[in-house]
C-alpha cells in the first residue's frame, strides 16, 4: 500500500460515513427544508468520497471504489471519530458537522495547493461544496445557540459531548509527514489556529461557551474506532456483503 | 459519422437535455469542457456540477445515447475536476431560458422569476437539487427557486 493511496483513502472514509450519517436524517427532518438539506449534504459527501476512492481505486490497481466503500472491516476504516457519532438530536447533528466542515474548509483549501494535481483538483471541487455546508451548519448553531433556553442547553450539551473527537483532526503521522515533505498532504497542525479562530468566533455570536481543555479521542488513521461505525457498516455494507458484486 | 469535425459534435450535444431542467441542454449548463479527436476516437471531457449530482449519470447515459443513434461509436466519455465547474459559464442567453422556466438564474440579487422584484427572502439554503436553494417572493408572493451561484 502506497502512503498516497492510504491518505487519499483516509479523506474518502471521512466524507463516506458522513455521508451515511447524514442519510439517516432523509425522511426524518424536523421540517422539510432541512430534510432536503440533509440529504443534499449527504449526496455532496457521497461525491465527494467517490471522487477520491476512484482515484485510490486507480493508485491501488486491484480494488474498485466500491469494493473500497463496502468490502472492508472497520479497522480498515480510517474516517475521524467525529464523523462516525450518532446524529443525537437535530442540534447534535449540527454541532457535529460544523466542528467537522471548519476543518473541512480549512483543509480543502490547503489540499487544493497540493502538488498532487488530483488531490489538488478534488480538493478544489469539495471546497465549493464545504463553503455551504460550513454556513448551514453555522447558522444554525447561532439559531439553536440563541433560540430558547431548551435549545441552547441542548446544543452546548452536544458540543460538550463531540468536544473530546475534535483533537484528532489536527493530528499528524508519519505518513502525512511524509507526504507533506514532498508536498502532497496538508499539515493538519497547522490549521488548529485558524480552526480555534473561526469556532470560537461562531460559538460568541451562538451564546454558547468553548468547552474546557478535555481528554481527546484519537485512533481514527490507525483504524481504531468508537462502536458506532461497526453499526454504521453493517448498515451501509450489507447488501453487497450478502450478494457480492450486486448491480442496480 | 463526420469524423475529426468537432463543431458537429458540439451541435449534437447541444440537442441533449438537461435531465432535471429540460429547457437548457448539457452546452448551456456548461459542463462540456472539451470536445476532440485523437486518431479517430472522439474524446469528451465532462465535469460534474456538483460532486453528488444524481444527474451527471444520466446525462452521460444520455450523451451515450445521442452519440450512437448518430452513428459514432468509437468515443470515450472523460471526467475531468479541474478546473471546478462554475456558474460563471452560463451565458446570459441560458440565464433567460432558466428564468423564462421559473428557476431565477445564478446573480448576485436574487430576483422573482415571476414579477422580477427584488424583494426576496431565502427560505432554504437547499431546494429540490443540489444546484438550487429555495426563496420566496415578497412581492407577488411566489415561492421560487434560486440557481446558487458556484
Amino acid at each position: 500500500m502506497s502512503s498516497l493511496f492510504t491518505y487519499t483513502l483516509r479523506i474518502a472514509d471521512s466524507s463516506l460515513i458522513l455521508g451515511q450519517r447524514m442519510s439517516e436524517w432523509c425522511s426524518n427532518g424536523p421540517t422539510l427544508e432541512e430534510d432536503i438539506a440533509m440529504s443534499n449534504i449527504s449526496l455532496d459527501m457521497f461525491g465527494q468520497a467517490n471522487g477520491f476512492y476512484q482515484y485510490a481505486a486507480q493508485l491501488d490497481g486491484t480494488k474498485s471504489a466500491d469494493e473500497l466503500a463496502f468490502r472492508r472491516n472497520e479497522r480498515e476504516f480510517f474516517n475521524h471519530q467525529l464523523v462516525e457519532q450518532e446524529n443525537g438530536n437535530f442540534g447534535t447533528t449540527m454541532v457535529r458537522n460544523f466542528l467537522h466542515d471548519v476543518f473541512n474548509f480549512l483543509f480543502y483549501t490547503e489540499l487544493s495547493k497540493s502538488k498532487d494535481e488530483t488531490l489538488s483538483a478534488l480538493a478544489s471541487k469539495s471546497l465549493k461544496e464545504v463553503k455551504y455546508h460550513l454556513r448551514h451548519s453555522s447558522n444554525w448553531l447561532i439559531r439553536l445557540g440563541g433560540g430558547t433556553e431548551e435549545s441552547n442547553t441542548k446544543v452546548q450539551d452536544a458540543l460538550e459531548e463531540l468536544w473530546m473527537y475534535t483533537g484528532e483532526l489536527f493530528e499528524m503521522d508519519n505518513l502525512d509527514t511524509e507526504l507533506l515533505n514532498n508536498g502532497i498532504a496538508v499539515d493538519n497542525s497547522a490549521l488548529k489556529l485558524e480552526w480555534d479562530i473561526m469556532v470560537n468566533k461562531t460559538l460568541v455570536k451562538a451564546k454558547l461557551t468553548r468547552p474546557e481543555e478535555v481528554y481527546m479521542a484519537t485512533g481514527g488513521k490507525k483504524g481504531l474506532h468508537t462502536e458506532c461505525l461497526g453499526f454504521i457498516l453493517s448498515e451501509m455494507q450489507f447488501l453487497q456483503r450478502a450478494y457480492p458484486d450486486a448491480k442496480w | 459519422m463526420q469524423s475529426g469535425n468537432t463543431k458537429y459534435i458540439w451541435e449534437l450535444l447541444n440537442t441533449v437535455p438537461d435531465p432535471e431542467i429540460p429547457v437548457i441542454s448539457v452546452v448551456e449548463l456548461g459542463v462540456i469542457r472539451e470536445v476532440k479527436f485523437e486518431n479517430d476516437c472522439l474524446t469528451i471531457s465532462i465535469t460534474p456540477t456538483y460532486s453528488g449530482c444524481p444527474a451527471v449519470k444520466t446525462f452521460m447515459d444520455d450523451i451515450k445515447t445521442c452519440l450512437t443513434k448518430n452513428d459514432i461509436n468509437n468515443f470515450e466519455l472523460k471526467i475531468v475536476y479541474s478546473p471546478a465547474w462554475t456558474t460563471e459559464w452560463m451565458t446570459d442567453a441560458t440565464k433567460e431560458k432558466l428564468r423564462k422556466y421559473g428557476i431565477a438564474p445564478p446573480s448576485n440579487i436574487v430576483i422573482c422569476p415571476q414579477c422580477k422584484s427584488e424583494n426576496t427572502t431565502l427560505i432554504s439554503e437547499f431546494g429540490s437539487t443540489a444546484c438550487k436553494s429555495f426563496f420566496k417572493c415578497d412581492e407577488c408572493l411566489e415561492p421560487f427557486e434560486f440557481f446558487k451561484c458556484i
